[in-house]
């Protein structure tokens, strides 16, 4: 498979943003207390026709929408105790990640692809562990791949005995790849599946069916075709009987972002990017709220979609997107906030303080996914400290979240950093830690005692480096230099050993099923997709529907 | 009695332990089976049938009464030269395989699975037909039939469990466990899942759908797999029969339809026969279904199954010099935006296709002789077979409505308006219930079909066939 590099081509735009009524693969019905999404792919309407989706198989167009719709549950649809994902086409499930799309595209695009749709299969188990919605995967035909790996990301799993639906993981024997949206990992770590019966299950291509799979525990449980429907419905009643109403509050609409686009930037509200193509760097502002912005619980609701700790983080989540997916040659970000710290520590309180509010505990977790996101992300990232910046409690995070923190040692001391409540444990990295106990791992008591001493008029640059919450602070003779050489050293070096590199350092401590998804998982996959056993011209996976068989190289590493 | 007697075979069975064991704990399922699943109602009568108690020209088909459940189902492989190579894809001229290579077990267990699942299914759907035969003559080779597809479900648990182990003993149970036309454990292929209520039915059955076995195993009977190989080129020859009752048999009715039709002035109805346009929709019906039976017209798994040398053309290793068919290509007509076009597809990737043509071309050899028929009897009327995209539910044709004649059309009213026309209507259905009266006097005929021109084993056609008191 030639792979052909797009790194200086225009970019094709991904459009991120989607809405119920405009989906085309997915279809949400919200009744009450009980959601259900029916996946119907429409072959022909893949974001790119180079392929046809069939078997109710997916690209990264399918996933936005699933994506957008487990945010929608948790926003717009509050009362939702009950997820249901199923099939609306016979004997299929789904099939997983489309493999002619695979073969088509680019190594960059399909890293980025897979790491989309792990995000969105934690946010999945995001919403039943934080938002109080069971999900639960009512498999009314086969699901193999990428379709299983769906239903392990539920707490419940469903599969029709009919004789011939089956869960599989087909991808070493078929494909010689992996399932590469944290399916190994969820296999043994969450569904406890023995690691040898995993082991045969991952190398039969057609999948285990009816009572081997619920005995492997690799379903929950088997029900007959005509008993199928009515066992679901069963299931939701009780799963509703046994839990807690969530609190009648009303849902909050989420509006388009709708940023205005050139070619050199993305403008939003709160948010703007701006790209310098020929340095391979970019820029990421982030604006504090507005003074005027809410604290009480009320007023707070009453702003719904436009709450700025909503909206900027809403907004800085389809930056990433577009950064990773749109802008492969972008290779270093410098993070930057500015506006009024006393603001976002405001905002930060109130966070805090109505934190048993519905709406106020979604925006708190969907920052905290955000700054996952950015943790993740593939690009060097670099937050510089400046007077008029607001590195304050949760925009802190941002260059906590970053691989080196610049801060200017302004005469005046106007550069300022500030630790708030937030830095505390509402915004959880990957790992289940703060992004504070990441950075002082060999300093466990640190984060306390600097949360406990934290002041609202912050740190200045000499005390900031002396606390260790900047990677240095220079002064104004040197600062400018300093950054623009970093920043251009940086991006000069290899992006693949870089990208190496940040995701090792990025995350020292203890591991969480996250953390190993993509760290191993992901990464694992990533080369055994780049190999020529799975691309090379006898691969696999290049010869997956063509007319000869693989030849493997049989050399272990 | 001896197992080589309880089990007639040449496959050494009374020392191969394992699967002595296997099948002795698989028989009595098979029996239980066979008593609620097979014919119903005849199962104490003793049945004119044939038996293969050798692979020998003397020994395939012994004739003698028996009553259906004391069968002697037995296990057959056609002996061949020793030595023979794969005869095709990318293993050509290596040494067959004798036993399951490690990378194909799925592959081969899926094919064995497949096949062996229409064997008992067939004899499900067949199973209340015996009520309402035509002649002792025609019950007769029901039965037959069904006997010899129960055997050729031994031949395929005969494969699972020697080269398959526990996956196939599991594999030989659940072909048990399915049944035809139960909405929770149907059979794998919906052609099988059919109901098969009436005698018109049953030929169109036998003529179309028996016929896209015969193709299957006679890809299978190229395989590199040596014991499938072997197994399905014995099937072959008691499938012959069947093919036979078929198209014999479409070919009697439609004699008399069409002597009827002359006789009452195309009132063939009024005077208990069956129109010829009814027979056309039950062909109509039928074949489409047969159609989808062959798989995609583009398809991977068939690529993978010929390059592996599993599952070869028609007549491969005497048909085709060339046989890696390799870097060759196929025009396979698809469906893009609404409209045919023609694709190129690697000739591996179009062995669905290939096979399919195969059948195509026969079922139209049998067409003609029915119009011949047709003509004898001085009645202008010719059975047509629909185009090869029309009515189907499989591959790249399922999902789009297209005519008769398979021209695409615009929407789904039109098509509902075509499949109105051209499938089965609930008249047609009720004029051949009418007409389904048991006829159990030997010799005797029911009115709407004609004679055999003659007995089974040159027996007259008054012979008892079943012995029925
Ligand atoms: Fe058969
Ligand atoms: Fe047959």
């Amino acid at each position: 498979m030639a792979e052909s590099e797009t790194l200086s081509q225009a970019p094709t735009f991904t459009d991120f943003e989607t809405h119920p009524t405009r989906y085309r693969h997915w279809s949400l019905q919200v009744d009450g207390e009980v959601a259900r999404l029916s996946l119907s792919v429409q072959q022909e309407e893949g974001l790119s026709d180079s392929y046809l989706l069939k078997q109710n198989s997916y690209d990264l167009g399918v996933d936005i929408e699933l994506a957008d719709a487990i945010q929608r549950i948790r926003f717009e649809h509050p009362a939702v105790r009950v997820l249901v994902l199923t099939s609306a086409v016979a004997r299929i499930f789904c099939a997983g990640a489309n493999i002619y799309m695979l073969g088509k595209s680019t190594h960059a695009f399909k890293v980025n692809f897979c790491k989309f749709t792990n995000e969105t299969r934690l946010g999945l188990e995001d919403l039943s562990a934080h938002s109080g919605v069971r999900t639960i995967a009512a498999l009314n035909g086969t699901a193999a791949g990428g379709g299983y790996e769906l239903a392990l990301a539920c707490d419940e799993i469903y599969l029709v005995e009919d004789g011939n639906s089956a869960v599989s993981f087909p991808e070493v024997p078929l494909l010689a790849v992996l399932p590469g949206t944290g399916g190994l990992t969820r296999l043994v770590d969450k569904r406890k599946v023995r690691r040898d019966r995993a082991d045969i299950f991952c190398t039969i291509a057609e999948g285990i069916k009816g009572k081997r799979a619920k005995d492997w525990n690799l379903v929950d449980d088997i029900w007959s075709k005509s008993t199928f429907p009515a066992k679901v419905e069963a299931r939701i009643a009780a799963v509703l009987g046994a839990s807690e109403k969530n609190p009648s509050t009303g849902g909050v609409a989420l509006t388009p972002l709708s940023p205005k686009l050139s070619e050199s930037a993305i403008e939003y509200r709160f948010v703007t990017l701006r790209l310098d193509h020929d340095h391979r760097s970019a820029e990421l502002v982030v604006q504090a709220p507005p003074l005027s912005e809410p604290v009480d619980g009320a007023g707070m609701r009453a702003l719904g979609a436009s709450l700025w700790a909503l909206q900027a983080f809403r907004e800085l989540d389809d930056a990433l997107l577009h950064l990773r997916l749109d802008y492969p040659g972008i290779n270093v970000v410098a993070l930057r906030t500015t506006g009024d710290a006393a603001s976002v520590l405001r905002v930060d309180q109130a966070l805090l303080k109505h934190a048993g509010d519905r709406f106020v505990k979604e925006v708190t977790a969907h920052m905290a996914r955000v700054l996952r996101r950015l943790d993740l992300t593939a690009k060097s990232l670099f937050a510089l400290v400046e007077p008029g910046s607001a590195f304050a409690g949760s925009l802190y995070e941002l260059a906590l979240a970053s691989d080196r923190i610049y801060m200017l040692a302004d005469q005046k001391g106007a550069s300022r950093i500030t630790l708030s409540g937030m830095n505390g444990g509402a915004l959880p990295s990957s790992n289940g830690q703060t992004r504070l106990a990441v950075r002082f791992h060999g300093e466990p008591k640190r984060p306390a005692e600097l949360l406990q001493a934290a002041r609202p008029e912050g740190f200045a640059a000499e005390a900031a480096e002396e606390a260790g919450l900047v990677t240095m602070a220079l002064d104004d003779l040197d600062y400018e230099d300093e950054t623009r050489i970093a920043i251009e050293e940086r991006a000069s070096l290899s992006p693949d050993a870089l990208t190496g590199m940040e995701a090792s350092l990025r995350f020292p401590g203890a591991e969480s099923m996250a953390t190993k998804i993509f760290g191993r998982l992901s990464a694992w996959q990533n080369w055994i997709f780049q190999r020529p056993n799975a691309v090379g011209p006898t691969g696999a996976l290049t010869n997956y529907g063509q007319p000869t068989r693989p030849v493997f190289d049989y050399r272990r590493t | 009695m001896s197992l080589d007697d309880r089990i007639p075979n040449n496959v050494d069975l009374s020392s191969d332990r394992r699967l002595q064991k296997a099948l002795e704990q698989w028989q009595p399922k098979f029996q239980e089976w066979w008593m609620d699943m097979g014919p119903e109602g005849f199962q104490a009568k003793d049945v004119y049938l044939r038996t293969a108690t050798s692979v020998e020209r003397d020994g395939w088909a012994t004739f003698d009464y028996v009553k259906m459940p004391d069968y002697r189902w037995g296990i057959f492989l056609t002996p061949e030269e020793p030595g023979r190579p794969v005869g095709f894809g990318d293993m050509i001229d290596q040494p067959s395989f004798e036993e399951v290579p490690g990378e194909f077990r799925n592959s081969l267990r899926r094919l064995i699975v497949t096949q062996g699942d229409t064997e008992p299914a067939s004899v499900e759907q067949q199973r209340l037909l015996g009520q309402t035969c035509p002649s002792l003559y025609d019950l007769r080779n029901l039965f037959q039939v069904n006997v010899e597809e129960g055997r050729h479900l031994w031949a395929m648990v005969y494969l699972l469990h020697r080269y398959f182990g526990r996956d196939g003993r599991e594999e030989g149970d659940e072909l048990l466990a399915r049944r035809s036309g139960n909405a929770d454990k149907p059979r794998i292929l919906e052609a099988f899942n059919q109901p098969i209520n009436d005698w018109l039915s049953f030929f169109c059955f036998t003529m179309l759908v028996d016929r896209d076995g015969k193709y299957q195993l006679a890809a299978l009977a190229e395989s590199g797999f040596s014991p499938l190989r072997r197994t399905t080129q014995f099937m072959l020859t008691e499938e012959a029969h069947h093919l036979f009752v078929g198209e014999t048999g479409l070919g009697r009715v439609i004699r008399r339809s069409a002597q009827l039709r002359r006789e009452s002035d195309g009132q063939e109805a009024k005077v208990g026969g069956i129109p010829l346009e009814t027979i056309q929709r039950y062909i109509t019906h039928w074949y489409s279904y047969a159609l989808d039976l062959f798989g995609s017209e583009i398809s991977s798994n068939a690529a993978d199954f010929f390059s592996s040398g599993l599952k070869g053309r028609y007549h491969e290793a005497s048909k085709y010099s060339e046989h890696s068919a390799k870097d060759q290509f196929q025009e396979i007509p698809i469906i893009e935006n609404g409209r045919v076009t023609m694709k190129q597809v690697p000739l591996r990737n179009a062995m669905n296709e290939v096979l399919r043509e195969e059948y195509i071309r026969d079922t139209e050899r049998a067409v003609r002789n029915w119009n011949k028929i047709i003509k004898e009897e001085n009645v202008n009327f010719e059975i047509l077979l629909p185009h090869r995209r029309f009515h189907r539910h499989q591959g790249e044709y399922a999902g789009h409505g297209f005519t008769f004649d398979g021209s695409p059309l615009p929407d789904a009213a039109s098509y509902q308006a075509e499949l109105a026309k051209t499938l089965p209507t609930a008249r047609d259905r009720e004029i051949v219930q009418s007409v389904m009266t048991p006829v159990t006097k030997p010799g005797q005929m029911a009115h709407w079909i004609a004679p055999p021109t003659k007995g089974i084993n040159d027996q007259a056609l008054d012979f008892e066939y079943v012995r029925l008191n």
